[in-house]
């Protein structure tokens, strides 16, 4: 166990050293930062003592050990677009963004599960035939153009909710919430669901095929044969051992929740970090990119590492090899 | 040729195949939008590129059926005048041969990789696994953007446009080659051992002719099923991009874009400049989908 998890981290740690040297190298190799500083004019004493001001003179593997050290207490230096300190401006941004992926998850688990009994326990019905192929035209369809859709439908035509940003918002200390208040919370609903509509699909199929595999069990029949009602045997019985691998995937998705966030935020204009990143690629704002960069692979290699320890401690099966359920 | 079309017509594939009218619908589909994209400078009914054609007193005109439409314009203009089913068709061109492009070289890299690693072993396959192992626990998508916002930071400005769809090709072929590097591996591992590979092995010939001559064709089959659904995913990586602004510039608009262009007009209610290229978009890759889903059934002597 203490091998396994020490050889966990060892990767995570090696993961996110890997992810920092490609923010760095963004850093250091594209552009000129003296120039960039100083512009085109300068003397070449001024250069040089830029130069050393800025530690540039210092071997490769210095200069990449300081922006480890300064990246892991979350300075990134200055957004070039805004002028303003990367930490600040990912600070401002990071509720949206988680408060929109809870959401999302939130809708995913909860409707996909939902779907997901419905179909395996209503199998022939007409009901979860639409269901699935619902579900099958969801996978396939680009979330833009889901996003898309449902502002033509839900703002546009029927104008029922409102198809950008995220209404008002309580401040709580740093934090910013649209939970408080009903034109937050309104605009939360569509981007919501364009975010969620995936991985709902996703944890209903999964949901519905566990579902069947487990009801065809001979502790269902026994369940049955003592007489309980059909719902203690649904949900008391056979739900519960569904949920094990339903809630892996939804660790796991989290992280694709957070990364695809960029597009819904696209979409919506709504002003969490992928909105950031995107503008920041399009202004080539380095600073801001490496910072976003880096959050999301931490982000991620967290996510990872915590479902990998759960597996662990959950299934003495895995333990023998296991392999990560693909995107 | 007789002979050859009836055995053609009697193969287990065509069986299949002929047995399955969705199948039957989506090859159709399929074959409808490539014909359209690679015709289209002689099908459109527009060239949508031509500056010297457009006339900006027919922008916004609606669809043909609805009031105030042109019948020249059967799917409407966009607010440059251009044709939609023209752009639609040209767009179609560049979303299909960046989709195809980007799967060529995910193909190529990840088969190449897979073949290395399954072959040689050792530390250069464990190397090789590892980086899959951290590659696929991102979404392609997002290592796409990354490749793509590198590019454009580390390139000068002026260059963008004129090589943007290389670079798009780059991002979306590097972040997909993982999984036929990791199937290859796998049926190489397998077959590395068979007798036919020990003889060639004791024959005498370099590792590079047992892997290209000998092993590679016999590991091809399952590849070909993950290129076909993978031609949608790229697709749809494209058109994702595109949509954010950070795939093909406007110049040469592919689906996405034009999406993306019409997204502005959806609340003035010019629906149709983004709704049709959505819709092609929708047909485009729900076929393709659903011929790599028949070819996998297909393929797959488990489910026969």
């Amino acid at each position: 166990m203490l091998a396994f998890v020490i050889r966990r981290l060892a990767q995570a740690v090696m993961v996110m050293l890997a992810v920092g040297l490609i923010a760095f190298s963004l850093f250091r190799f594209v552009g000129d930062p003296v120039v960039f500083m100083l512009g085109q004019d300068a003397t070449p004493e001024d250069r040089t003592r830029m130069t050393q001001m800025l530690g540039l003179d210092q071997p490769f593997y210095v200069q990449y050990a300081n922006f480890v050290v300064r990246a892991a207490q979350g300075e990134f230096g200055l957004s070039l677009r805004q002028i303003r300190p990367v930490k600040t401006l990912i600070i401002e941004r990071l509720p949206a963004t988680l408060e929109l992926s809870f959401v999302a998850g939130l809708f995913a688990l909860v409707v996909g599960i939902a779907l997901g009994v419905y179909t395996a326990l209503r199998r022939g019905s007409w009901i979860s035939h639409v269901f699935l192929a619902v579900s099958l035209i969801g996978v396939s369809l680009p979330t833009f153009l889901i996003g898309i859709l449902l502002i033509l439908v839900f703002a546009v035509l029927l104008g029922w909710l409102p198809s950008f940003g995220r209404g008002d918002t309580v401040a709580i200390g740093w934090w910013t919430s649209g939970f408080f208040t009903a034109s937050g919370l309104k605009a939360l609903i569509l981007p919501a669901i364009t975010l969620g509509l995936f991985q709902m699909t996703l944890i209903q199929r999964l949901v519905r095929s566990e579902m069947l595999e487990v009801l065809r069990t001979d502790y269902i029949k026994f369940a049955r044969a003592r007489g309980l009602t059909d719902s203690a045997v649904h949900f008391g019985h056979a739900l519960k051992n569904t949920l094990v691998p339903v809630i892996t995937i939804t660790g796991l998705q989290l992280g694709a929740i957070i990364a695809f966030a960029i597009i819904t935020e696209t979409v919506f204009q709504w002003p969490g970090m992928g909105l950031l990143f995107i503008q920041a690629v399009n202004f080539a704002d380095v600073p801001v990119m490496a910072a976003y960069l880096c959050l999301t692979a931490l982000f991620f290699v967290i996510i990872n590492l915590v479902v990998d320890l759960l597996y662990y401690a959950v299934d003495p099966r895995l333990r023998i090899d296991r392999t990560i359920a693909a995107h | 040729m007789k002979a050859a079309l009836e055995r053609f017509w009697d193969h287990d594939l065509a069986y299949s195949f002929r047995r399955s009218p969705v199948t039957v619908l989506a090859a159709l589909m399929t074959l409808v939008c490539v014909a359209g994209a690679v015709f289209a400078p002689w099908l459109a009914p527009h060239n949508p590129f031509d500056l010297s054609s457009l006339n900006l007193n027919d922008a916004f005109s609606p669809p043909a059926w609805t009031a105030g439409g042109a019948a020249r314009y059967p799917l409407g203009t966009d607010d440059q005048g251009r044709d939609i089913l023209s752009t639609i068709m040209y767009g179609a061109r560049i979303s299909l041969g960046v989709g195809l492009a980007a799967v060529a070289l995910a193909l190529v890299l990840g088969v190449s990789l897979g073949l290395l690693s399954g072959y040689m072993g050792g530390r250069l396959d464990a190397f090789i696994m590892r980086v899959a192992d951290i590659q696929l626990s991102f979404p392609a998508i997002l290592i796409a953007l990354l490749i793509d916002g590198i590019a454009r930071v580390a390139l000068p400005n002026d260059a963008h446009d004129s090589i943007a769809v290389p670079v798009l090709v780059l991002a979306i072929g590097v972040s997909g080659w993982v999984q036929y590097a990791r199937t290859v591996r796998g049926s190489t591992l397998v077959e590395k051992n068979k007798e036919y590979v020990q003889a060639a092995r004791v024959v005498g010939r370099s590792p590079p002719a047992i892997m290209l001559a000998h092993v590679l064709p016999n590991v091809t089959g399952p590849v070909l099923v993950i290129g076909t659904i993978h031609v949608a995913t790229a697709i749809i990586t494209e058109a994702t991009l595109s949509f954010l602004g950070v795939g093909v510039p406007p110049t040469q608009p592919s689906l996405g874009t034009l999406i993306r262009i019409g997204n502005d007009f959806l609340f003035s209610g010019e629906w149709w400049i983004t709704v049709f290229p959505g819709v092609a978009l929708i047909l485009l890759v729900l076929s393709v989908n659903l011929l790599g889903d028949w070819l996998r059934d297909a393929l797959n002597p488990k489910l026969r």
